[in-house]
């Protein structure tokens, strides 16, 4: 049963952690996304919409296609998310804030408009896209790996999305702390003024890691579809992982390594009431807040313990003016 | 003359608006020497290093470096050209280490290695005998270690011109002397530097020669070793100028204020005030000079009660009721309710005095609005008051429901003045009131000043136009480092003399 526990919990974390590394990226450049929420899900509905054209317009899939067009479509949509965003609040310099909320309203609109126009079109008895075939071919697992007993139980039973927000979540890490353009993207996001002054083009630096960490944030929605819904969208399903993922960033201190365990022990929090025998319907309740407990707990240690390394970027939320005289 | 120029400036001319900051300065730099460049606030000493650091664009004029002329349009430029200043504001990333500030921007060729970059750092350092742990955090460093940080970082990427712009204002005596005797290594090393500074000392001490401007332009250029400070002091502070500022004698002057021993330490532990007394009479104008950020702000601001202060006591003689209050660390409400009239016209107008985004009328509530007896706004009053300042003081503005941002500076000091002076206060505290304003709204401030004045009001005016100065106090205190170096009578004093104790440096020990 602790095998299978870990299990969900790790398929429950992926899309957060997808969705936290995403934000840290975005967030080390000092864009406060809020819109991260609006990401994901219009991540998610992309692919899905990727997906309904696909299977819809062939007899049987071929499994290297269905898995690329929805992951071009999910890229494709969260992208355009992470433009907007950028371009709102970077060239425009609109407040962060408004921008982020007003994003996370926008994308949720949008995708439970396509969403709903989706469902229409199938003519479906129930309120929900099936899209099997390609949630079969994202779901594809190494076919050695229940052989191994409880090691590939824990650890090889996942589809590949899992391991690439894993493999993503560490190269970001790396990338910030090892290569000349990580520690460029960290000035701006500390000192822009500083960044601007070393030469180091603030607006490109903020552009792209909106964008690419929109992109990974955007992947989370598409697993969470694809994997963990097995192919089944309905609308508002997706519920407030994105805020979660949010959470997640202050609960892993702006670092995607950290987040990785995070996401698995926010994963475990969400579900372990259901391993908790005899809980009334208001008990499980009470348990799906813990997440946003830990979270609210870390930023109360972290705020006591005052280490500049673990704050938030220290120009998160201000936009950039090159001061003139 | 045998020295090789590294830079030469040929009639550089630079306007921001009406302003002149450069008018035709021409001055040259050779390698191996320390040039200074000497001059009060405000004589354009940080705009011209700024053209040739390549943040500002000069409007005439040519930069030739080694003799050939060059085009600066970005400090990358300068940069290119080998060219490295050091800001009086350090520009780090708290979070970052020294090393990783120090690379930070540089596109140097292999891979990304933080060690190595810490090795080229620590030759550096044996070389000019820094003291600098590369792994070391910016946000874990004194000033002195910062300026470090920013002097390597310059050297790291290859200059060999060096313009450092006040690098002792934030220095112990000690870390100067450690700083100077760098300075003098690199002088050595063939590095062309260029100081700006208005300690004269300091000055004679590092210097080969010595260049000063005076409002813009040019004055000469002298030998260290073949002047003396009374030489430059004339240089710097120049002819008397006649303002023709009218100024009465004060009428039955009264001790108002007494400031008695007050000091202030801030949080680095630097002492921003020391040990400070004097008193302030009414019916008379109290001049307070001193070069930028020795202390003037806290002082006043420590009258008003916006400054804690570690040590001292403000009295003041209350003249209605003959009563004596100690205005020490009460808020600025307690210190009305306690009534004392005191009026604070603040340097930082939109910051500290006024709302931008309000209306005039709004601005004059935000001193009233606690009079009223109902729980509405009563905005008659204010509004009347308004339109009285906008007549009487010439306010150019729409009409009185625009946002006081949008006015143009001397209107915006218009209006706070206007405001704090309709307090009718018994103590009228103004910073730098004519600071950006045109000719005509400075006569038309100075007027106001003398007008409280007569009227019994003790005024302190913290000013930067020693001319003014003279010509429209009555004392003047002279300020260095957070200390009175001097309390002079401004009807028997000269330019000189405020000027050479504004750079006097207190024996020195400022920080101990």
């Amino acid at each position: 049963m602790i095998i299978a526990f870990i299990q969900r919990a790790i398929v429950q974390g992926i899309p957060l952690l997808f969705g936290s590394t995403g934000e840290i990226l975005t967030e080390k450049s000092g864009n406060l996304n809020l819109g991260t929420a609006g990401v994901m899900y219009v991540g998610g509905i992309s692919g899905v919409i990727g997906a309904f054209l696909y299977e819809s317009s062939v007899e049987t899939v071929n499994p290297v296609l269905a898995v690329l067009i929805p992951i071009l479509a999910c890229i494709l949509g969260s992208l355009l998310m992470g433009l907007i965003y950028s371009f709102l609040t970077v060239t425009l310099r609109a407040n962060q804030n408004v921008t982020g909320l007003a994003l996370t309203t926008f994308g949720v609109g949008v995708g439970n408009f396509f969403g709903g126009s989706l469902i229409k079109l199938t003519d479906s008895d129930l309120p929900s896209i099936t899209l099997t075939q390609t949630s079969n071919c994202f779901k594809t697992t190494i076919p050695f790996a229940d052989k191994l007993g409880w090691f590939g139980d824990i650890f090889l039973t996942y589809s590949f999305l899992a391991y690439v927000a894993i493999a993503v979540a560490l190269a970001v890490s790396f990338w910030f702390n090892r290569t000349r353009s990580g520690l460029s993207l960290r000035a701006v996001g500390e000192n822009p003024a500083t960044a601007d002054a070393a030469g180091i083009s603030v607006s490109k630096y903020k552009y792209l890691s909106t964008c690419v960490g929109s992109i990974i944030a955007g992947f989370g929605g598409l697993y969470y579809v694809m994997d963990y819904a097995c192919g089944i969208w309905s609308n508002d399903a997706f519920g407030d992982r994105g805020w979660l993922a949010i959470a997640l960033v202050i609960f892993a201190i702006w670092r995607p390594n950290m987040s990785i365990i995070g996401s698995i022990v926010f994963g475990g929090l969400l579900i372990v009431h259901n391993y908790i025998p005899g809980l009334s319907f208001s008990g499980q309740e009470l348990f799906k807040m813990a997440p946003y407990v830990v979270t609210i707990l870390v930023l109360i240690v972290i705020s006591m313990r005052q280490k500049r390394e673990n704050q938030p970027p220290a120009s998160l939320g201000l936009s950039y003016f090159r001061e003139e005289r | 003359m045998g020295a090789q120029a590294a830079i030469e400036l040929k009639n550089i001319t630079k306007t921001f608006g009406s302003v002149v900051a450069n008018k035709n300065v021409s001055l040259t730099v050779n390698r191996g020497e320390i040039l200074s460049i000497l001059g009060e606030n405000g004589s354009g000493k940080t705009t011209l290093m700024n053209m040739i650091s390549g943040i500002y664009f000069p409007d005439h004029g040519h930069i030739l470096i080694d003799g050939k002329e060059v085009v600066i349009r970005s400090p990358r430029d300068a940069f290119e050209y080998k060219i490295g200043m050091i800001h009086q504001h350090f520009k780090l990333v708290d979070v970052f280490s020294a090393a990783e500030n120090i690379v930070l921007g540089l596109e140097e060729k292999g891979k990304f290695n933080v060690k190595k970059s810490a090795e080229k750092i620590r030759r550096i350092s044996e070389q000019y005998g820094f003291e600098l742990d590369p792994k070391k955090k910016i946000y874990e460093m004194s000033v002195s270690e910062k300026q470090t940080v920013e002097i390597i970082k310059v050297l790291y990427r290859g200059a060999d011109i060096l313009i450092l712009d006040e690098p002792t204002a934030v220095l112990t005596p000690q870390e100067t002397q450690k700083l100077f005797a760098i300075l003098r290594r690199m002088r050595d090393d063939g590095k062309a530097i260029i100081i700006i500074t208005h300690k004269l000392q300091e000055v004679l001490a590092l210097s080969n020669r010595v260049a000063v401007l005076r409002k813009g332009e040019y004055i000469g250029t002298v030998n260290t070793a073949e002047t003396t400070e009374l030489q430059l002091t004339e240089m710097m502070v120049g002819q008397k100028v006649d303002l023709n500022i009218g100024r009465s004698e004060p009428k039955d002057p009264q001790d108002r204020l007494e400031v008695k021993n007050i000091s202030c330490i801030n949080r680095d532990g630097v002492k921003l005030l020391d040990d400070i007394s004097f008193t302030v009479r009414s019916g008379e104008i109290l001049g307070i000079a001193g070069i930028a950020g020795s202390g003037q702000r806290e002082l006043l601001e420590s009258i008003a009660g916006l400054q804690h202060l570690n040590q001292g006591e403000i009295l003041y003689h209350n003249p209605k009721t003959g009563k004596t209050d100690n205005l020490r660390d009460k808020t600025p409400i307690q210190i009305r309710d306690m009534g004392v009239r005191l009026s604070f016209v603040p340097e930082d107008r939109l910051g500290m005095g006024l709302v931008g985004n309000m209306d005039i009328v709004d601005n004059m509530m935000l001193r009233s609005y606690r009079k009223g007896k109902t729980a509405f706004l009563e905005r008659k009053k204010p509004k009347d008051l308004a339109k009285k300042i906008i007549e009487e003081l010439n306010v150019v503005t729409p009409d009185a429901n625009t946002p006081v941002r949008r006015l143009s500076g001397g209107n915006v000091q218009k209006v706070l003045v206007g405001r704090e002076i309709a307090a009718s206060p018994t103590v009228l505290m103004v910073a730098y009131p004519v600071r950006g304003l045109d000719i005509n709204s400075s006569y038309l401030i100075y007027n106001l000043l003398n007008e409280q004045k007569e009227n019994g009001v003790a005024v302190i005016f913290v000013g930067e136009d020693l001319d003014v100065l003279v010509e429209l106090c009555d004392r003047i205190m002279v300020v260095s480092s957070g200390r009175i170096s001097g309390t002079v009578d401004a009807r028997n004093t000269t330019k000189e003399e405020i000027g050479f104790l504004m750079t006097k440096n207190n024996g020195g020990d400022g920080n101990e």
